[in-house]
This record gives C-alpha cells, structure tokens and sequence, in this order.
C-alpha cells in the first residue's frame, strides 16, 4: 500500500459522504415540477408569441385603424388586414385581420412598423394543431370574442406589452385544463 | 369458536403447515416488496431530481406497478431463435427462487423466522452464489453479445465482492460465535449501543465491517454505482437484453428481492435486527424499520453517484475493499484472542 493510499480512501470517503448529504438536502426540497397538461407556466411580460391586436381602454375596440403598415413591414407576407370608414367615425376601423401563422417567423417587424401600438405580441404557447387551419389566425375574430367575454375595456397597459387580456390570461394560469389550439374559436379561411 | 380458532392455530403451526404458510407469506411479501420497491425507486429518485414522480395511475402514483405488471405479463414472451430455450426459460427462475430460500432463515420477528436452523448464515451465503449463475446462463443462453459480455462482467464483479463479502461476515461470525441469525440478534438486545455496528468494544473496526458488508451489498445485488449487469447507457439491457414480458419481469422482481435480502442481512447482522433501540415494539416492526431504512439508502445511493468504470469497480475490491476486509478479520481475531480471551 503507498504512503497516501489510506489519505485517499478517506478523502473518497469523504467526498462520497458530501454527495450523499447534498443529494438528501435535495430530497427535501420542494419539487419543481410544472405538471404540464394540468398546469401551465405563465409567460413573462415580454414574452414573443404570435401578435394579437390590442383593444383600445376607453372604447373597448380594437386600436388598429387598418393603415397596413404591419402588411407591408411583414417579409413573409403572412398578415392580411382590411378596414372600412364607418358612419360618423373619422378614421378607418379594422374590419379583418388575419395571421397566416405557418408561415410567421416571430421577427416582430409588424409590432415596430405599428405606429399607435395597436398589435403586440400575446403570451400564448400552446401552439399545437392537427390541421394547418388552425394557424391561420383571426385576430379580428379573437378580438370580439374577447370583448363579448370581457366587455371592460382594458386599464392602462403602458407599452402594449404590460397587461393581458383576460381570455389568453385565463388560458395561461395554472389549472386551466387541456392545452389550447391557437385559436380556440373555429378560425376562418382568408379571403 | 375461539377453541376452533386457537387448535387450528395450533394445526398451522406445525410442521408442514407451517412451512407451506411461511412459502406462501414469503412469496406474497416479495412480490409485493419488488413491486413496490419500484415505486420507491421512482418516486425516489424523482425526490432527489426535485420531480413529482409518477403521479397519473392511482394516487401518488400508487397502482404504477400493477400497471407495470399488467403491462409486462400482457406481452408475448419471445425466445429468440437459436437460443439455449431450457437455459433460457429457466435462468429468471434460478435467479429468484435462492432468494426465496435464503428468506427463510431471516428472524422477521423474535419467534417469526420460516426455519430457525443453526447455520442460517451459511445457507444464505449457499443460495446468494447461485444468482450469479442465474445472471450468468441468462446472458449465455441469450445468444446476444450484449447479454455475454454483461454476464462475464457479472461474474467478475461477484467473485471479486463475494470474498470481501465473506470476509466480513467471517468477521462477524468469530465476533458472534455463531451462524444462527436468531441468535446473533438476541445477542445485540439493548439500546443501539449493543447493535454490531456500535460494538465497538468488541472490534474497533465495527463501523468499518459495516461499511465493506454495505458496499459489497450493493456491488453483489447489481446496484448502482456497481449496476455493470444492467448497464443501461452501455449494454442495453445487460444480460436480459433479450428478455421480453414476464421472463424480464422475473428478473427484475429478483433484483429487487436480492436487494432485500441484502438489506435484511444487514439489519440481523449489524443493526439489531427486531430488537428495539428504545425498549418498545421489539419485534417484527422494528424489523422492517430498519430494513427499509437501509433500502432507502441503496435509492439515495444510486441516484447519489454515477455508474463507476469497470476497473474502477474491480480496483475498489481488489485493492481495497479486500485488503481492509483482511486487516478486520485479522484485527478481530487478534482482539479475541488478546484482549477478550
């Protein structure tokens, strides 16, 4: 047996005695488990999802006036708005915007070119479908279901990006059941 | 109706009744233990990984393992072709009746033991050789060079741990003088301080025996770090790479059982076996306190340290589990011989 043999064994022991206490220290410890199709994360603030069209606080409608800029920032031409004057109003109002979500790549170009913050990203993930369909999105649509859900118009929401509507938000807390499709109402096929 | 109750009492305490009980009881309690095992291993290693574990079947994930077992026994059991199929069939049975055996000598309780016999360590030592074997046609018979290179490996590491294993227990059994397992827990009567493993009056190297039997426990039952048969990363499944549905199933309920039998051992041999260390509740609970003490501590160790490498594993016997297992033995005897004569 060499000189430090007996040093080693009991060094090794040693340390095998710290692995054991740490691994005990953990086995008491809570458990961080998200339990996935029963509970879900909630997105951080700044969390980049597919975008949606924001409601304006003091009407309750949508903010977007239909001036297409986000169509045209859009390099994978995935976004498709139409708008109309109604009666008595002054400007356009939104009367259809679609997102062809297979073809989105996330780039956000559409929320920068948008001058009166009127589209921002949501904080939906539970992005998964058996039909192709269902990634081409209404926003339009989405956005009266969400209104008739919660006829209150929103609170301050500084950015666009701070509060949530309370449908997506509803989706995303935890005990909400089975994940989402993206879009949640039967979506319509563009044009 | 109490006198009916009481004579057949009588009539299954003896002889072949009460053999035929125990057969049934040990089963029962092993089959359960190796299901439910499982599940502590499961839900164990998700604690140490901060998981949940299983949670979806049952409560807690409570009916895992009979879905487990519904699930194994629901399969086709294939034997693959060219295959030894009487060595094949017959090794998971090999490997889980010496447990069985071997279960019979343990004093569960003070009066609770299949057969008292005066050589019970010996016979359990007898039948613990014989699951290597078992392990060692599994993986020939397979005709798969996975499953023979996990049971030469299997072979090696046994042989290498067996004569540490039995060093030890030489040492135990000249600290005793005895090989019945009855007698050695009567022996350690009294508050923790008289279990082997505190004795230190006896052998100052008590602790340290304790520790050799523990590691050459682990190493023999094919326990992570030492789990070279079933080396799951490596060997895909070891030596029952081949083993579908039940005949898996078996071997996996005898690893189990092996790991209790280990633990048993240790609880009679260095833990007071049913003796209580407080005076209370002696018997049969304090039995499986223990036990199951240690058998959570074979858990804690697996998902503690990583599968050592081969030759690690054979240096660790070989130049040293077995050396200090030699100075033990000698060291005790020179202590019995000089200072207790």
């Amino acid at each position: 047996m060499k000189k430090n043999s007996l040093k080693e064994i009991v060094t090794g022991f040693n340390s095998l005695v710290t692995g054991m206490r740490i691994t005990l220290g953990q086995f008491f410890k809570p458990s961080v488990t998200v339990r996935y199709p029963h509970e879900s994360l909630k997105m951080p603030k700044r969390f980049r999802g597919h975008i949606e069209l924001v409601r304006d606080p003091e009407t309750g409608k949508a903010k977007c006036f239909a001036c297409k800029l986000c169509e045209r920032a859009c390099p994978s031409d995935c976004i498709t708005v139409e708008g109309a004057k109604l009666d008595g109003a002054k400007k356009k109002s939104v009367t259809q915007y679609v997102l062809d979500f297979t073809k989105c790549s996330l780039c956000g170009s559409c929320v920068e070119a948008c001058r009166d913050s009127a589209i921002r990203f949501s904080r939906e993930y539970n992005l998964a479908s058996t039909s192709k369909e269902e990634f081409i999105m209404d926003l339009f649509k989405r956005l009266e279901d969400e209104a008739k859900a919660d006829p209150a118009p929103e609170t301050a929401q500084p950015g666009g990006t701070a509060a949530q509507p309370a449908a997506p938000d509803a989706q995303l807390s935890a005990g909400s059941g089975q994940p989402t499709v993206p879009n949640s109402q039967p979506s319509t096929t563009p044009k | 109706m109490t006198q009916t109750l009481s004579s057949l009492v009588k009539l299954l305490a003896t002889e072949p009744y009460r053999l035929l009980l125990f057969l049934a009881g040990m089963m029962a309690f092993v089959g359960l233990n190796a299901a439910y095992l499982v599940w502590v291993e499961r839900k164990g290693a998700a604690r140490f990984q901060r998981r949940p574990g299983p949670t979806e079947v049952g409560w807690a994930g409570l009916l895992q393992p009979v879905a487990d077992a519904a699930k194994l026994m629901s399969k086709q059991l294939i034997v693959p072709a060219g295959v030894d199929t009487t060595l094949f069939r017959v090794a998971p049975l090999l490997m889980m009746s010496p447990v069985l055996m071997s279960l019979a000598v343990i004093p569960w309780g003070q009066s609770l033991a299949a057969r008292n016999i005066n050589v019970g360590l010996l016979m359990i030592f007898a039948f613990g050789s014989i699951n290597v074997m078992a392990i060692m046609l599994g993986g020939w018979s397979s005709r798969n060079k996975y499953a023979i290179i996990s049971a030469a490996r299997v072979v090696s590491q046994n042989v290498a741990y067996e004569i540490p294993m039995l060093l030890v227990v030489i040492t135990m059994i000249m600290v005793t003088g005895t090989m019945n397992l009855n007698v050695i827990v009567q022996q350690q009567a009294g508050a923790f301080w008289h279990w082997n493993l505190f004795r230190v009056w006896v052998n100052p190297l008590m602790p340290v025996t304790f520790l050799i039997f523990y590691t050459c426990m682990l190493a023999e039952t094919n326990r992570a770090p030492f789990d070279m048969a079933e080396a799951e990363s490596e060997l895909v499944a070891g030596a029952y790479t081949e083993y579908s549905g039940m005949g898996f199933g078996v071997f996996f309920m005898a690893e189990y059982a092996n790991i209790l039998l280990g633990c048993a051992l240790g609880t009679v041999l260095f833990l007071g076996g049913w003796q209580s260390p407080i005076s209370v509740f002696s018997g049969v609970l304090w039995f499986l306190v223990k036990m199951y003490f240690l058998v959570f501590s074979v858990v804690w160790i697996r998902w503690t340290f990583p599968r050592t490498q081969f030759y690690g594993l054979l240096n660790l016997s070989w130049k040293i589990v077995i050396p200090v297992s030699l100075f033990t033995l000698i060291r005790s005897v020179a202590m019995m011989k000089l200072v207790h004569p």
